[in-house]
């Protein structure tokens, strides 16, 4: 083809923006709304009804009838169809997901949420008594008959193994692991927890039970009583387990001609579940020895709703009175707790027996002084604080259940027993931690007070105000009383002699200073820390405390000024020198900053402090720092950054991101939010000098630019490269400074063959193409208002960035070249006008410039004639199979680029056009509905005045035929 | 095998009456048309005796065992010889718990020389190279309720060194003195035994507290009888050095089957007796026994 010679349209941009204005339409809005609820009188009754599902349906009020979302659930919805069906327990060996749903609704219902649940403790339990001694698990198997003891020998064989047998698990077998270490003890029973699951499951019920037997029995056993409470967790999972199954087997027997009703009575069981089940109570009854038959029973406790209405009540009574029968304080105080937890699980409201048992636990709390108990601390060689601890969580959970929700005067009662108890600190210690904190709190005093007198061999006394401290963090003392505690308490703790203890103590006490108290207090709290802390670098193991002191401190401190004006909290925060903790601790601190600055700051002394901070933060990071970590810090510290301002002393403004770019040169979003910063500040002064820039503030614009032109080279990204040199050159012409701008623009040319083919996208390769497109089409729109450089050639930055085009390599079987020069002719042509559609204030276009001289549109002329012969060129060599759909595609957007920008007019581009038109409908890949569109727009241009050449146009173009 | 056999009671806990109609339904399930040749159902009640070897030389005791005495036994034909249709196939039965002669129906009890047991049994006899079927089902017969001619009353006990018998050196034995009541010996079968035991002092610690559970045999006649005491069960009511001064409980279900109320025939006795048992830690045994008069009401 030959060349073509190009004709830029003349446009009036002013004229054309008016005829763009759409007519506004009115609105009738009481008509008719798109979003409006239809409203239909006669509401049509839906069919199936929910079934008591609670689940949210999606009309309310007004009752929609034709609403396709809703039809679609006509009946009942899917969820809740499958809650439905797992409400009746199909599988009889399993626990349904229904039913335990709805143990917990029910516990819900009558445990509040405000009871703090077994299931928190258990860990805390298991984290917390450990053991390295070797431990043994005997599951004796019918070592009863070895004990002859009986005055009668002559029992039959027959009759002995059938009443032993429940003793045995296999039969005649004796298995005695010994020397096991804790977490062999751990798997080993949970091994047993399983082969209790598969027993069951293959119906081997008797001998599930001889399983749970064995596990119960090693409760009466103390040896390696350290363990002891973690070892109660174990098996009463098991337990747990076990009382689980029999319970829901016995509720799927009931459910023959329909399932039981939630709240169901004794009277509606049927004979067949309550025989099986008085069966399990008479196996149970007949368990030789006394605390595995305590334990099983009280894991079936539930199950005595289907044979009587009262008689979970009457079980937990005698199973109350039976536990006197244990010689062994702990494993005693264990048992009480386990029946607290049931009977809290199964029958909450039954206090009496709670209360007993606690009444019963002091009658029997001489037993813990006693000689046995000596007699084996002396053998296991356990010192008497240790041994007392191991008391603490049974007695904490027993008190806790008896406190809960318990009025005044029975807290009082309980108060005034233990105070008659000699050496009651065990005792003290769980009142203070299991009571209402609102109680201990108003008798704070008294409690200081009874904490003095008691015995200071027994129970630790630091762990005594540890407890009171924890109090006294959730609930106030009276007003007049909180300084002498605080005194009494301060006197005391700063007495303890082990780094751990003391830390573990004032770590509690830090939450009530910081709450009733100013920084002084805090201060002289902090300092206390650190003189304990600091010897023998005891800091080193404490790291986890220490970081709640400062995790305690910030919520109470949101003025930073005030915070950081503490003397000894930045001391405080050098005793963290082990590094992954140290960013963990300046991370929260700037998360609060973050979250509860509410205006931008100039303080020196908050600038300098979480300086310092957010540079520790940076320094951490490595070679080996995550990416997701190193995308957090940033976060932070550029949260940091948007908080500090200077108001108008912008200079200063400047200088501290020059610091900041020095400190946290590693973090790329922060030098990329630095240069946003920057350009941010030239902007805002332009906007103060309301664009007349004095000669201060034209050199201050040009230090700005100046940053972000050496700044930005340390970027990696290459593309976060030429959106900021494209930025911050938008950000110099507006500032009039012409020179920086093209620089700024010449670099990002420059940069254009580095960018590579695939980027790296969220961990994935992806071609860099649409993002490449996409910055040159934002270059050219800027390129407009780019006045040419005196000492260059006319269109200098145009012609670069065509060069640095055509000089690209692209992907193979790319149009991304192409499709840049067909993005360009507007460029071009917009170049040509008059007056430009855009310009900066206060700079010369070239349109001022060279004032439409033909010299210069010629030398436009020709560069569009040039491009659109590559573009022609291109399109040829598509012309064989698979390249026709492209070559079509390309056509068409050439076509409607010229229509558009060129001046049909002129024949040779007047037929190339329909040339174009042609070419893009021969192979019938254009889009039809496109093609009539782009006639009738044609249509519609032609009958506009100086369009009336667009008439004949339309003559020639034809629509494709559908054949 | 394809067919089975079985007997279904319409009691859940198969506990029956005298003078009451044993009721239920024989299940018999085939794949294929079963041929056979009559089924019928029998029922017995049998007192099995025994002497034990202790009594009497040992093989006297092998060939001497008392004979059975028969309480109640009954046949019926339930279908004549013929098909049975492939599938389940429930047939209805029941039978009269009537006693033979003047005898009595006997509570059951399974012990060990003495055996009362209730058995129903049903028979599917069928033709050569088929074996026969049989199918056998023990239901419980509790007696009628009896009025228990004494109101409970509590049995207070002490026990001390100077209260024990059998013991050898009487000086060698450590102080204790423990306290306590059962609250009836006359007990309902169904209530639990309960009462209270107190620990006032030990100069030893304690190692167990046990309840022993006895039953006592008797065997034969006036010229010649066999009596033996032979354990049920025993339960644990104290482990380990239980604090002194405060009462534990005492507390023991009759284990079914294998108590009964108490039994005295012209032929043989069943009576039950109760030992607490206090082991010391220097391994010392101390057992207060007392007897137990068993009664269902």
């Amino acid at each position: 083809m030959a060349s073509v010679q190009w004709h830029s349209r003349g446009r009036k941009y002013e004229s054309e923006w008016q005829g763009c204005h759409l007519e506004g339409s009115a609105v009738e809005f009481s008509d008719y709304h798109p979003l409006k609820a239809i409203t239909v009188t006669d509401s049509k009754s839906r069919r199936g009804g929910r079934k008591g599902s609670t689940s949210s349906t999606s009309s309310s009020s007004s009752s929609v009838a034709l609403d396709p979302l809703s039809s679609m659930l006509d009946g009942t919805d899917p969820l809740s169809l499958f809650a439905a069906a797992s409400e009746t327990p199909t599988l009889p060996h399993s626990i349904s997901a229904g039913e335990l749903g709805r143990k917990r609704q029910e516990k819900e219902e009558e445990v509040g949420l405000d009871f703090e649940p077994w299931s928190s403790k258990r860990g805390e339990i298991l984290s917390r008594f450990t053991t390295t001694e070797k431990l043994s698990i005997n599951l004796f198997m019918g070592s009863d008959k070895s004990k002859a003891a009986s005055p009668s020998s002559a029992v039959s064989e027959k009759v002995r193994t059938r009443l032993e047998e429940l003793d045995d698990l296999e039969e005649g077998s004796q298995r005695e692991l010994l020397n096991l270490s804790q977490q062999e003890y751990v798997n080993r029973i949970e091994e047993l927890n399983q082969s209790l699951k598969e027993a069951w499951g293959s119906d081997q019920k008797v001998k599930a039970l001889k399983i749970v037997i064995q596990c119960s029995k090693l409760l009466s056993d103390t040896s390696v009583i350290q363990f002891y409470p973690s070892k109660f967790v174990l098996i009463t999972d098991i337990l747990d387990t076990f009382g689980g199954l029999v319970y829901d087997r016995i509720l799927t027997m009931c459910a023959d001609p329909h399932p039981l009703p939630e709240s169901f009575s004794a009277d509606e069981v049927n004979d067949t579940a309550k025989e099986t089940c008085l069966n399990w109570f008479f196996k149970i009854a007949s368990i030789r020895e006394l605390v595995p038959r305590l334990y099983v029973e009280a894991a079936l406790l539930k199950c005595n709703r289907f044979l009587a209405k009262c008689g979970i009540q009457e079980t937990l009574q005698r199973l109350t009175a039976m536990i006197r029968g244990i010689g062994d304080p702990l494993v005693a105080v264990y048992a009480r707790a386990y029946l607290c937890r049931v009977g809290m699980e199964v029958a909450p409201h039954l206090k009496d027996s709670l209360n007993k048992n606690f009444f019963d636990l002091l009658a029997s709390f001489r037993q813990i002084h006693g000689e046995s108990v000596q007699n084996q601390l002396g053998l296991q060689r356990v010192e008497i604080p240790i041994y007392l601890t191991l008391y603490s969580p049974a007695i904490h959970w027993i008190l806790q259940c008896v406190a809960y929700r318990a009025p005044e005067v029975l807290l009082t009662e309980m108060m005034d027993r233990c105070k008659k108890l000699g050496n009651n600190a065990l005792l003290l210690n769980s009142v203070m931690w299991a009571f209402r904190a609102e109680f201990v709190a108003t008798r704070a005093t008294d409690f200081i007070g009874m904490i003095k007198d008691c015995d200071e061999a027994g129970f630790p006394k630091h762990l005594l105000f540890a407890s009171l401290g924890r109090s006294l963090s959730c609930a106030d003392p009276p007003e007049s009383e909180r300084l002498s505690i605080l005194n009494e308490a301060w006197k005391v703790i700063t007495k303890v002699r082990g780094p751990r203890d003391y830390i573990n103590c004032a770590e509690i006490w830090v939450e009530f200073t910081c709450r009733h108290f100013t920084k002084r207090e805090v201060n002289t709290v902090l300092a206390d820390i650190i003189k304990h802390m600091t010897p023998d670098r005891a800091f080193e193991d404490a790291y986890p405390q220490l970081q709640s002191v400062i995790n305690k401190i910030l919520p109470y401190f949101h003025d930073f000024s005030v915070l950081f004006s503490m003397e000894k909290f930045l001391p405080f925060l050098d005793m963290f020198q082990k590094d992954s903790v140290r960013v963990e601790v300046c991370k929260s601190i700037m998360e609060v900053f973050i979250r509860h600055q509410q205006e931008a700051t100039r303080d020196p002394v908050i600038l300098n402090a979480l300086l310092h901070i957010c540079k520790t933060m940076h320094d951490s990071v490595n070679a080996l720092t995550l990416d997701d970590e190193k995308r957090s810090l940033a976060l932070l510290i550029n949260g940091f950054i948007r908080m500090v301002s200077f108001g108008r002393d912008f200079e200063q403004q400047l200088s501290f991101c020059v610091e900041a770019r020095a400190t946290f040169c590693n973090l790329e979003p922060v030098i990329i939010h630095l240069i946003h910063t920057v350009n941010q500040l030239a902007m805002e002064t332009r906007r103060v000098m309301k664009g007349n820039h004095s000669r201060k503030t034209a050199a201050f614009v040009r230090a700005c630019a100046a940053y972000s032109f050496i700044t930005i080279p340390s970027l990696t990204s290459i593309f976060s490269r030429l959106n900021l040199y494209l930025l911050s050159g938008q950000v110099a012409l507006a500032n009039q400074c012409l020179s920086q701008a093209d620089a700024f623009l010449k670099a990002a040319v420059s940069i254009l063959p580095e960018v590579p083919r695939t980027i790296s996208i969220e961990g994935k390769q992806r071609s860099s193409e649409p993002f490449f497109l996409e910055f040159i089409n934002n270059f050219l729109s800027t390129l407009l208002v780019v006045p040419d450089h005196p000492e260059q050639g006319v269109l200098y930055l145009v012609r670069g960035l065509l060069n640095m085009v055509q000089d690209y390599t692209w992907e193979d079987n790319s149009d991304a070249k192409v499709r840049v020069y067909i993005s360009a002719l507007p460029l071009l042509a917009a170049m040509s006008q008059e007056s430009y559609l855009y310009t900066i204030p206060k700079v010369d276009s070239n349109e001022t410039l060279y004032g439409g001289d033909p010299k210069f549109i010629a030398e436009i002329n020709k560069l569009c004639e040039t491009l659109i012969g590559q573009v022609l060129d291109h399109l040829k060599t598509l012309g064989r199979d698979e390249g026709v759909r492209r070559q079509c595609g390309l056509a068409f957007s050439l076509f409607g680029c010229l229509l558009a920008h060129g001046d049909l007019r002129n024949n040779k581009l007047n037929q190339l056009a329909v040339n174009l038109w042609n070419l893009s409908h021969k192979h019938g890949f254009c889009e039809t509905r496109t093609s009539v569109r782009t006639l009738e727009y044609i249509k519609h241009q032609a009958q506009l005045a100086d369009m009336s050449h667009l008439s004949d146009i339309t003559a020639r173009l034809s629509l494709q035929s559908r054949a | 095998m394809s067919v089975s056999l079985d007997i279904r009671l319409k009691r859940a806990n198969k506990v029956y009456h005298e003078g009451e109609r044993l009721s239920g339904v024989l299940v018999i399930s085939t794949r294929d048309a079963l041929q056979h040749q009559g089924v019928s159902l029998s029922l017995e009640g049998l007192v099995n005796l025994q002497l034990s070897s202790k009594s009497v030389g040992v093989f006297e005791a092998f060939y001497n065992s008392v004979k059975p005495i028969q309480l109640v036994s009954s046949n019926m034909e339930v279908v004549k010889p013929g098909k049975v249709p492939a599938g389940r196939t429930e047939i209805p039965f029941e039978f009269p718990l009537q006693a033979k002669g003047s005898k009595v129906l006997y509570e059951t009890y399974h012990g060990v020389f003495v055996n009362i047991q209730y058995t129903l049994r049903c028979d599917m006899r069928r033709p050569l190279l088929a074996k026969d079927l049989s199918k056998s089902c023990e239901f419980m017969l509790h007696c009628q309720p009896q009025k228990p001619k004494l109101p409970p009353s509590p049995v207070e006990f002490s026990i001390t060194p100077e209260t024990l018998q059998n013991v050898k050196e009487r000086t060698s034995l450590p102080k204790f003195l423990i306290k306590g009541h059962l609250d009836a010996t006359s007990c309902a079968i169904t209530r639990p035994l309960t009462g209270e035991l107190v620990v006032e002092r030990s100069e030893v610690a304690i190692k167990s507290i046990e309840l022993q559970l006895v039953r006592v045999e008797t065997c034969g006649c006036a010229e010649g009888y066999a009596r033996d005491a032979t354990e049920i069960q025993n339960i644990q009511i104290a482990e380990g050095d239980v604090c002194h001064g405060l009462s534990i409980p005492i507390y023991m279900v009759f284990p079914r089957l294998f108590t009964c109320p108490t039994l005295e025939t012209t032929n043989f006795k069943v009576e039950f007796e109760v030992n607490i048992v206090i082991v010391l830690h220097d391994d010392h045994l101390i057992t207060e026994n007392f007897p137990l008069k068993l009664v269902r009401v």
